[in-house]
């Protein structure tokens, strides 16, 4: 792989650009692996990245059913943040962050990460507590997170509507200064690019049908729509369908795949400095760096794999918008799109071991996934190559419906997660 | 949004009118002190989450209140039909809808039959 640098722009701006190499190979499979992941989204290309740098295990082959970086990888609203409030998630969210920050350089890709900061706003006594108990619990625990009046919240997004007569009135906000954005396609390609350098294989519009298992139960290999491919270990990460391929190899998770959809409206010059979140209302917005505002909007209630969603999520979303920033009223909306989240039932992501042996799991990101790539992958190649669960992780396990020890965030990050 | 037959009303109203209420055909086992910590995690925690057909419960919460039961398709989300609560399981009405149905693409909603396209 030829490294991304100043001296390569200048090189390749000499021969007219015809010096640049594919980012990726797309090999056929070999006949077998020592690993294979499913799916090859940001979790799954990571996790192949990582086992191949901190594992020195590079017979890997990233399966994915349709092109790399096509389901929530490059659907969601790409917002970055770990200003959760329990250990288990802060441990996890953090690492991830930590990541973050030096990724672009860790990958040789610009993933555009961009901590220009989130702010959740409160808009009742009930936010206000909540708010600052998670910034109270964020800060013993090393986390940035500040508390910030109304007055401060408009100096740092001045498009912010605070005045006492807003249908929705603010009475302040939770900062996180180092939450921001990244470039969601360029994390899927930047983990890509520098897993198949180190020798991965990804191997797109390729789906698994099946998994096959051994006399012990152990796993052997996934069925695919290009033939049997043998693997000792067998990691899923396939998002909102990790229902469906779990359940070829017996296990039940609890899950519930849910449409979320998001939209983006037509680019304008730079207005929205940061990130705003009100989960009260259930607001979520940003600005990309392409001038787009992006917005997300709720989960349908009921159980699909539709990768679409209701009208009324959506029209809820931009009310909710158009109160607290009403110069957005006249504001077209150029897109809209759906995903399928995989939600556990407290809402906390499911990484650990499987009751078949040599099959681990990497799923139940539900609505929040995104922030997580990096710390998720890291720590599940940790869990695919040690055969046991990174410490930041630990308490992820799938095993935790069963012992009742739940990492309750659905009550602590509401809807916006 | 969703179109939906309350089969007590005997209409179709749109889903705001509805609320979703899980799986259908859950049983709550009866000596629920005395089973094990899998068969709780299993009854409590576990559900289907199919791709493709699937049996829900709604509730009509915004028109008579009463819950009631329905099979989707969770491809399309297209109504198969459905029936009142406290009836078993209902088996398909011909064995060949459910594949022609999931053929076909569109799916009717609230919007084209009842919103302001019309």
């Amino acid at each position: 792989m030829r490294k991304y640098s100043v001296f390569a722009i200048a090189r390749e701006a000499m021969r007219a650009h015809k010096g640049w190499e594919a980012q990726w190979t797309s090999p056929e499979p070999r006949s077998s692996y020592d690993v294979i992941i499913v799916g090859a989204g940001g979790h799954g290309l990571g996790a192949a990245y990582y086992l191949a740098k901190e594992h020195g295990i590079t017979n890997i082959a990233v399966i994915e059913k349709g092109w790399l970086g096509g389901g929530n990888t490059g659907r969601n609203t790409t917002i970055i943040r770990s200003n959760y409030l329990y250990e288990e998630s802060m441990d996890i969210y953090e690492h991830s962050l930590k990541l973050w920050e030096g990724l672009s350089q860790d990958l040789n890709y610009n993933v555009m990460y961009s901590p220009r900061g989130v702010m959740m706003l409160s808009h009742n006594i009930h936010d206000q507590q909540s708010f600052k108990r998670h910034i109270n619990a964020n800060r013993l625990y090393g986390i940035d997170n500040e508390w910030m009046t109304p007055e401060q919240a408009k100096a740092f997004v001045p498009v912010l509507d605070i005045s006492k007569t807003a249908r929705y009135p603010i009475n302040g906000a939770a900062l996180q200064r180092r939450g921001g954005t990244a470039r969601h396609d360029a994390v899927a390609w930047g983990f890509a690019r520098a897993a198949a350098d180190r020798g991965v294989h990804i191997i797109q519009n390729c789906e698994v049908t099946g998994i096959r298992r051994g006399t012990g139960g152990e796993v052997q290999g996934v069925e695919t729509s290009k033939g049997f491919i043998g693997a000792k270990k067998i990691g899923v990460s396939a998002a909102g369908h990790s229902s469906v391929v779990m359940e070829m190899a017996g296990v039940r998770v609890p899950l519930a795949s849910n449409p979320l959809q998001a939209l983006v409206s037509e680019p304008m010059k730079p207005i929205f400095p940061c990130v705003v979140m009100s989960n009260t209302v259930h607001a979520y917005i940003s600005q990309s760096d392409k001038g787009e505002l992006v917005i997300g909007a709720g989960t349908d209630q009921y159980n699909s794999y539709s990768q679409t969603g209701g009208l009324q999520i959506i029209t809820h979303t931009l009310d909710a918008i158009c109160e607290l920033f009403p110069m957005f009223r006249r504001v077209k909306m150029m897109r809209q799109w759906g995903g399928i989240t995989d939600n556990t039932p407290d809402r906390s992501p499911i990484q650990g071991v499987t009751p078949v042996p040599g099959l681990f799991v990497n799923c139940g990101w539900g609505t929040g996934g995104f922030k997580a790539t990096p710390g998720s992958a890291n720590l599940f190649a940790h869990l695919i190559a040690k055969g046991e669960p990174h410490k930041l992780a630990a308490g992820l396990t799938l095993d935790r419906f069963r012992t009742g020890r739940l990492i309750d965030e659905a009550a602590a990050a509401a809807v916006a997660h | 949004m969703l179109l939906i037959h309350c089969p007590y009303c005997e209409e179709d109203r749109s889903e705001l009118e509805f609320r979703w209420a899980g799986e259908a055909h859950v049983v709550r086992p009866e000596n629920i002190a005395a089973i094990s910590d899998e068969e709780f995690a299993e009854f409590f925690f576990l559900r289907n989450n199919e791709k493709g057909l699937t049996y829900e419960r709604w509730r009509h919460i915004h028109g008579c209140g009463r819950f009631f039961n329905a099979a989707r398709d969770t491809v399309s989300d297209r109504f198969l039909m459905t029936y009142k609560a406290g009836l078993p399981k209902q088996p398909l009405p011909v064995a060949e809808k459910f594949a022609a149905i999931a053929e076909e693409k569109s799916v009717e909603t609230w919007e084209q039959t009842e919103g302001d396209a019309r």
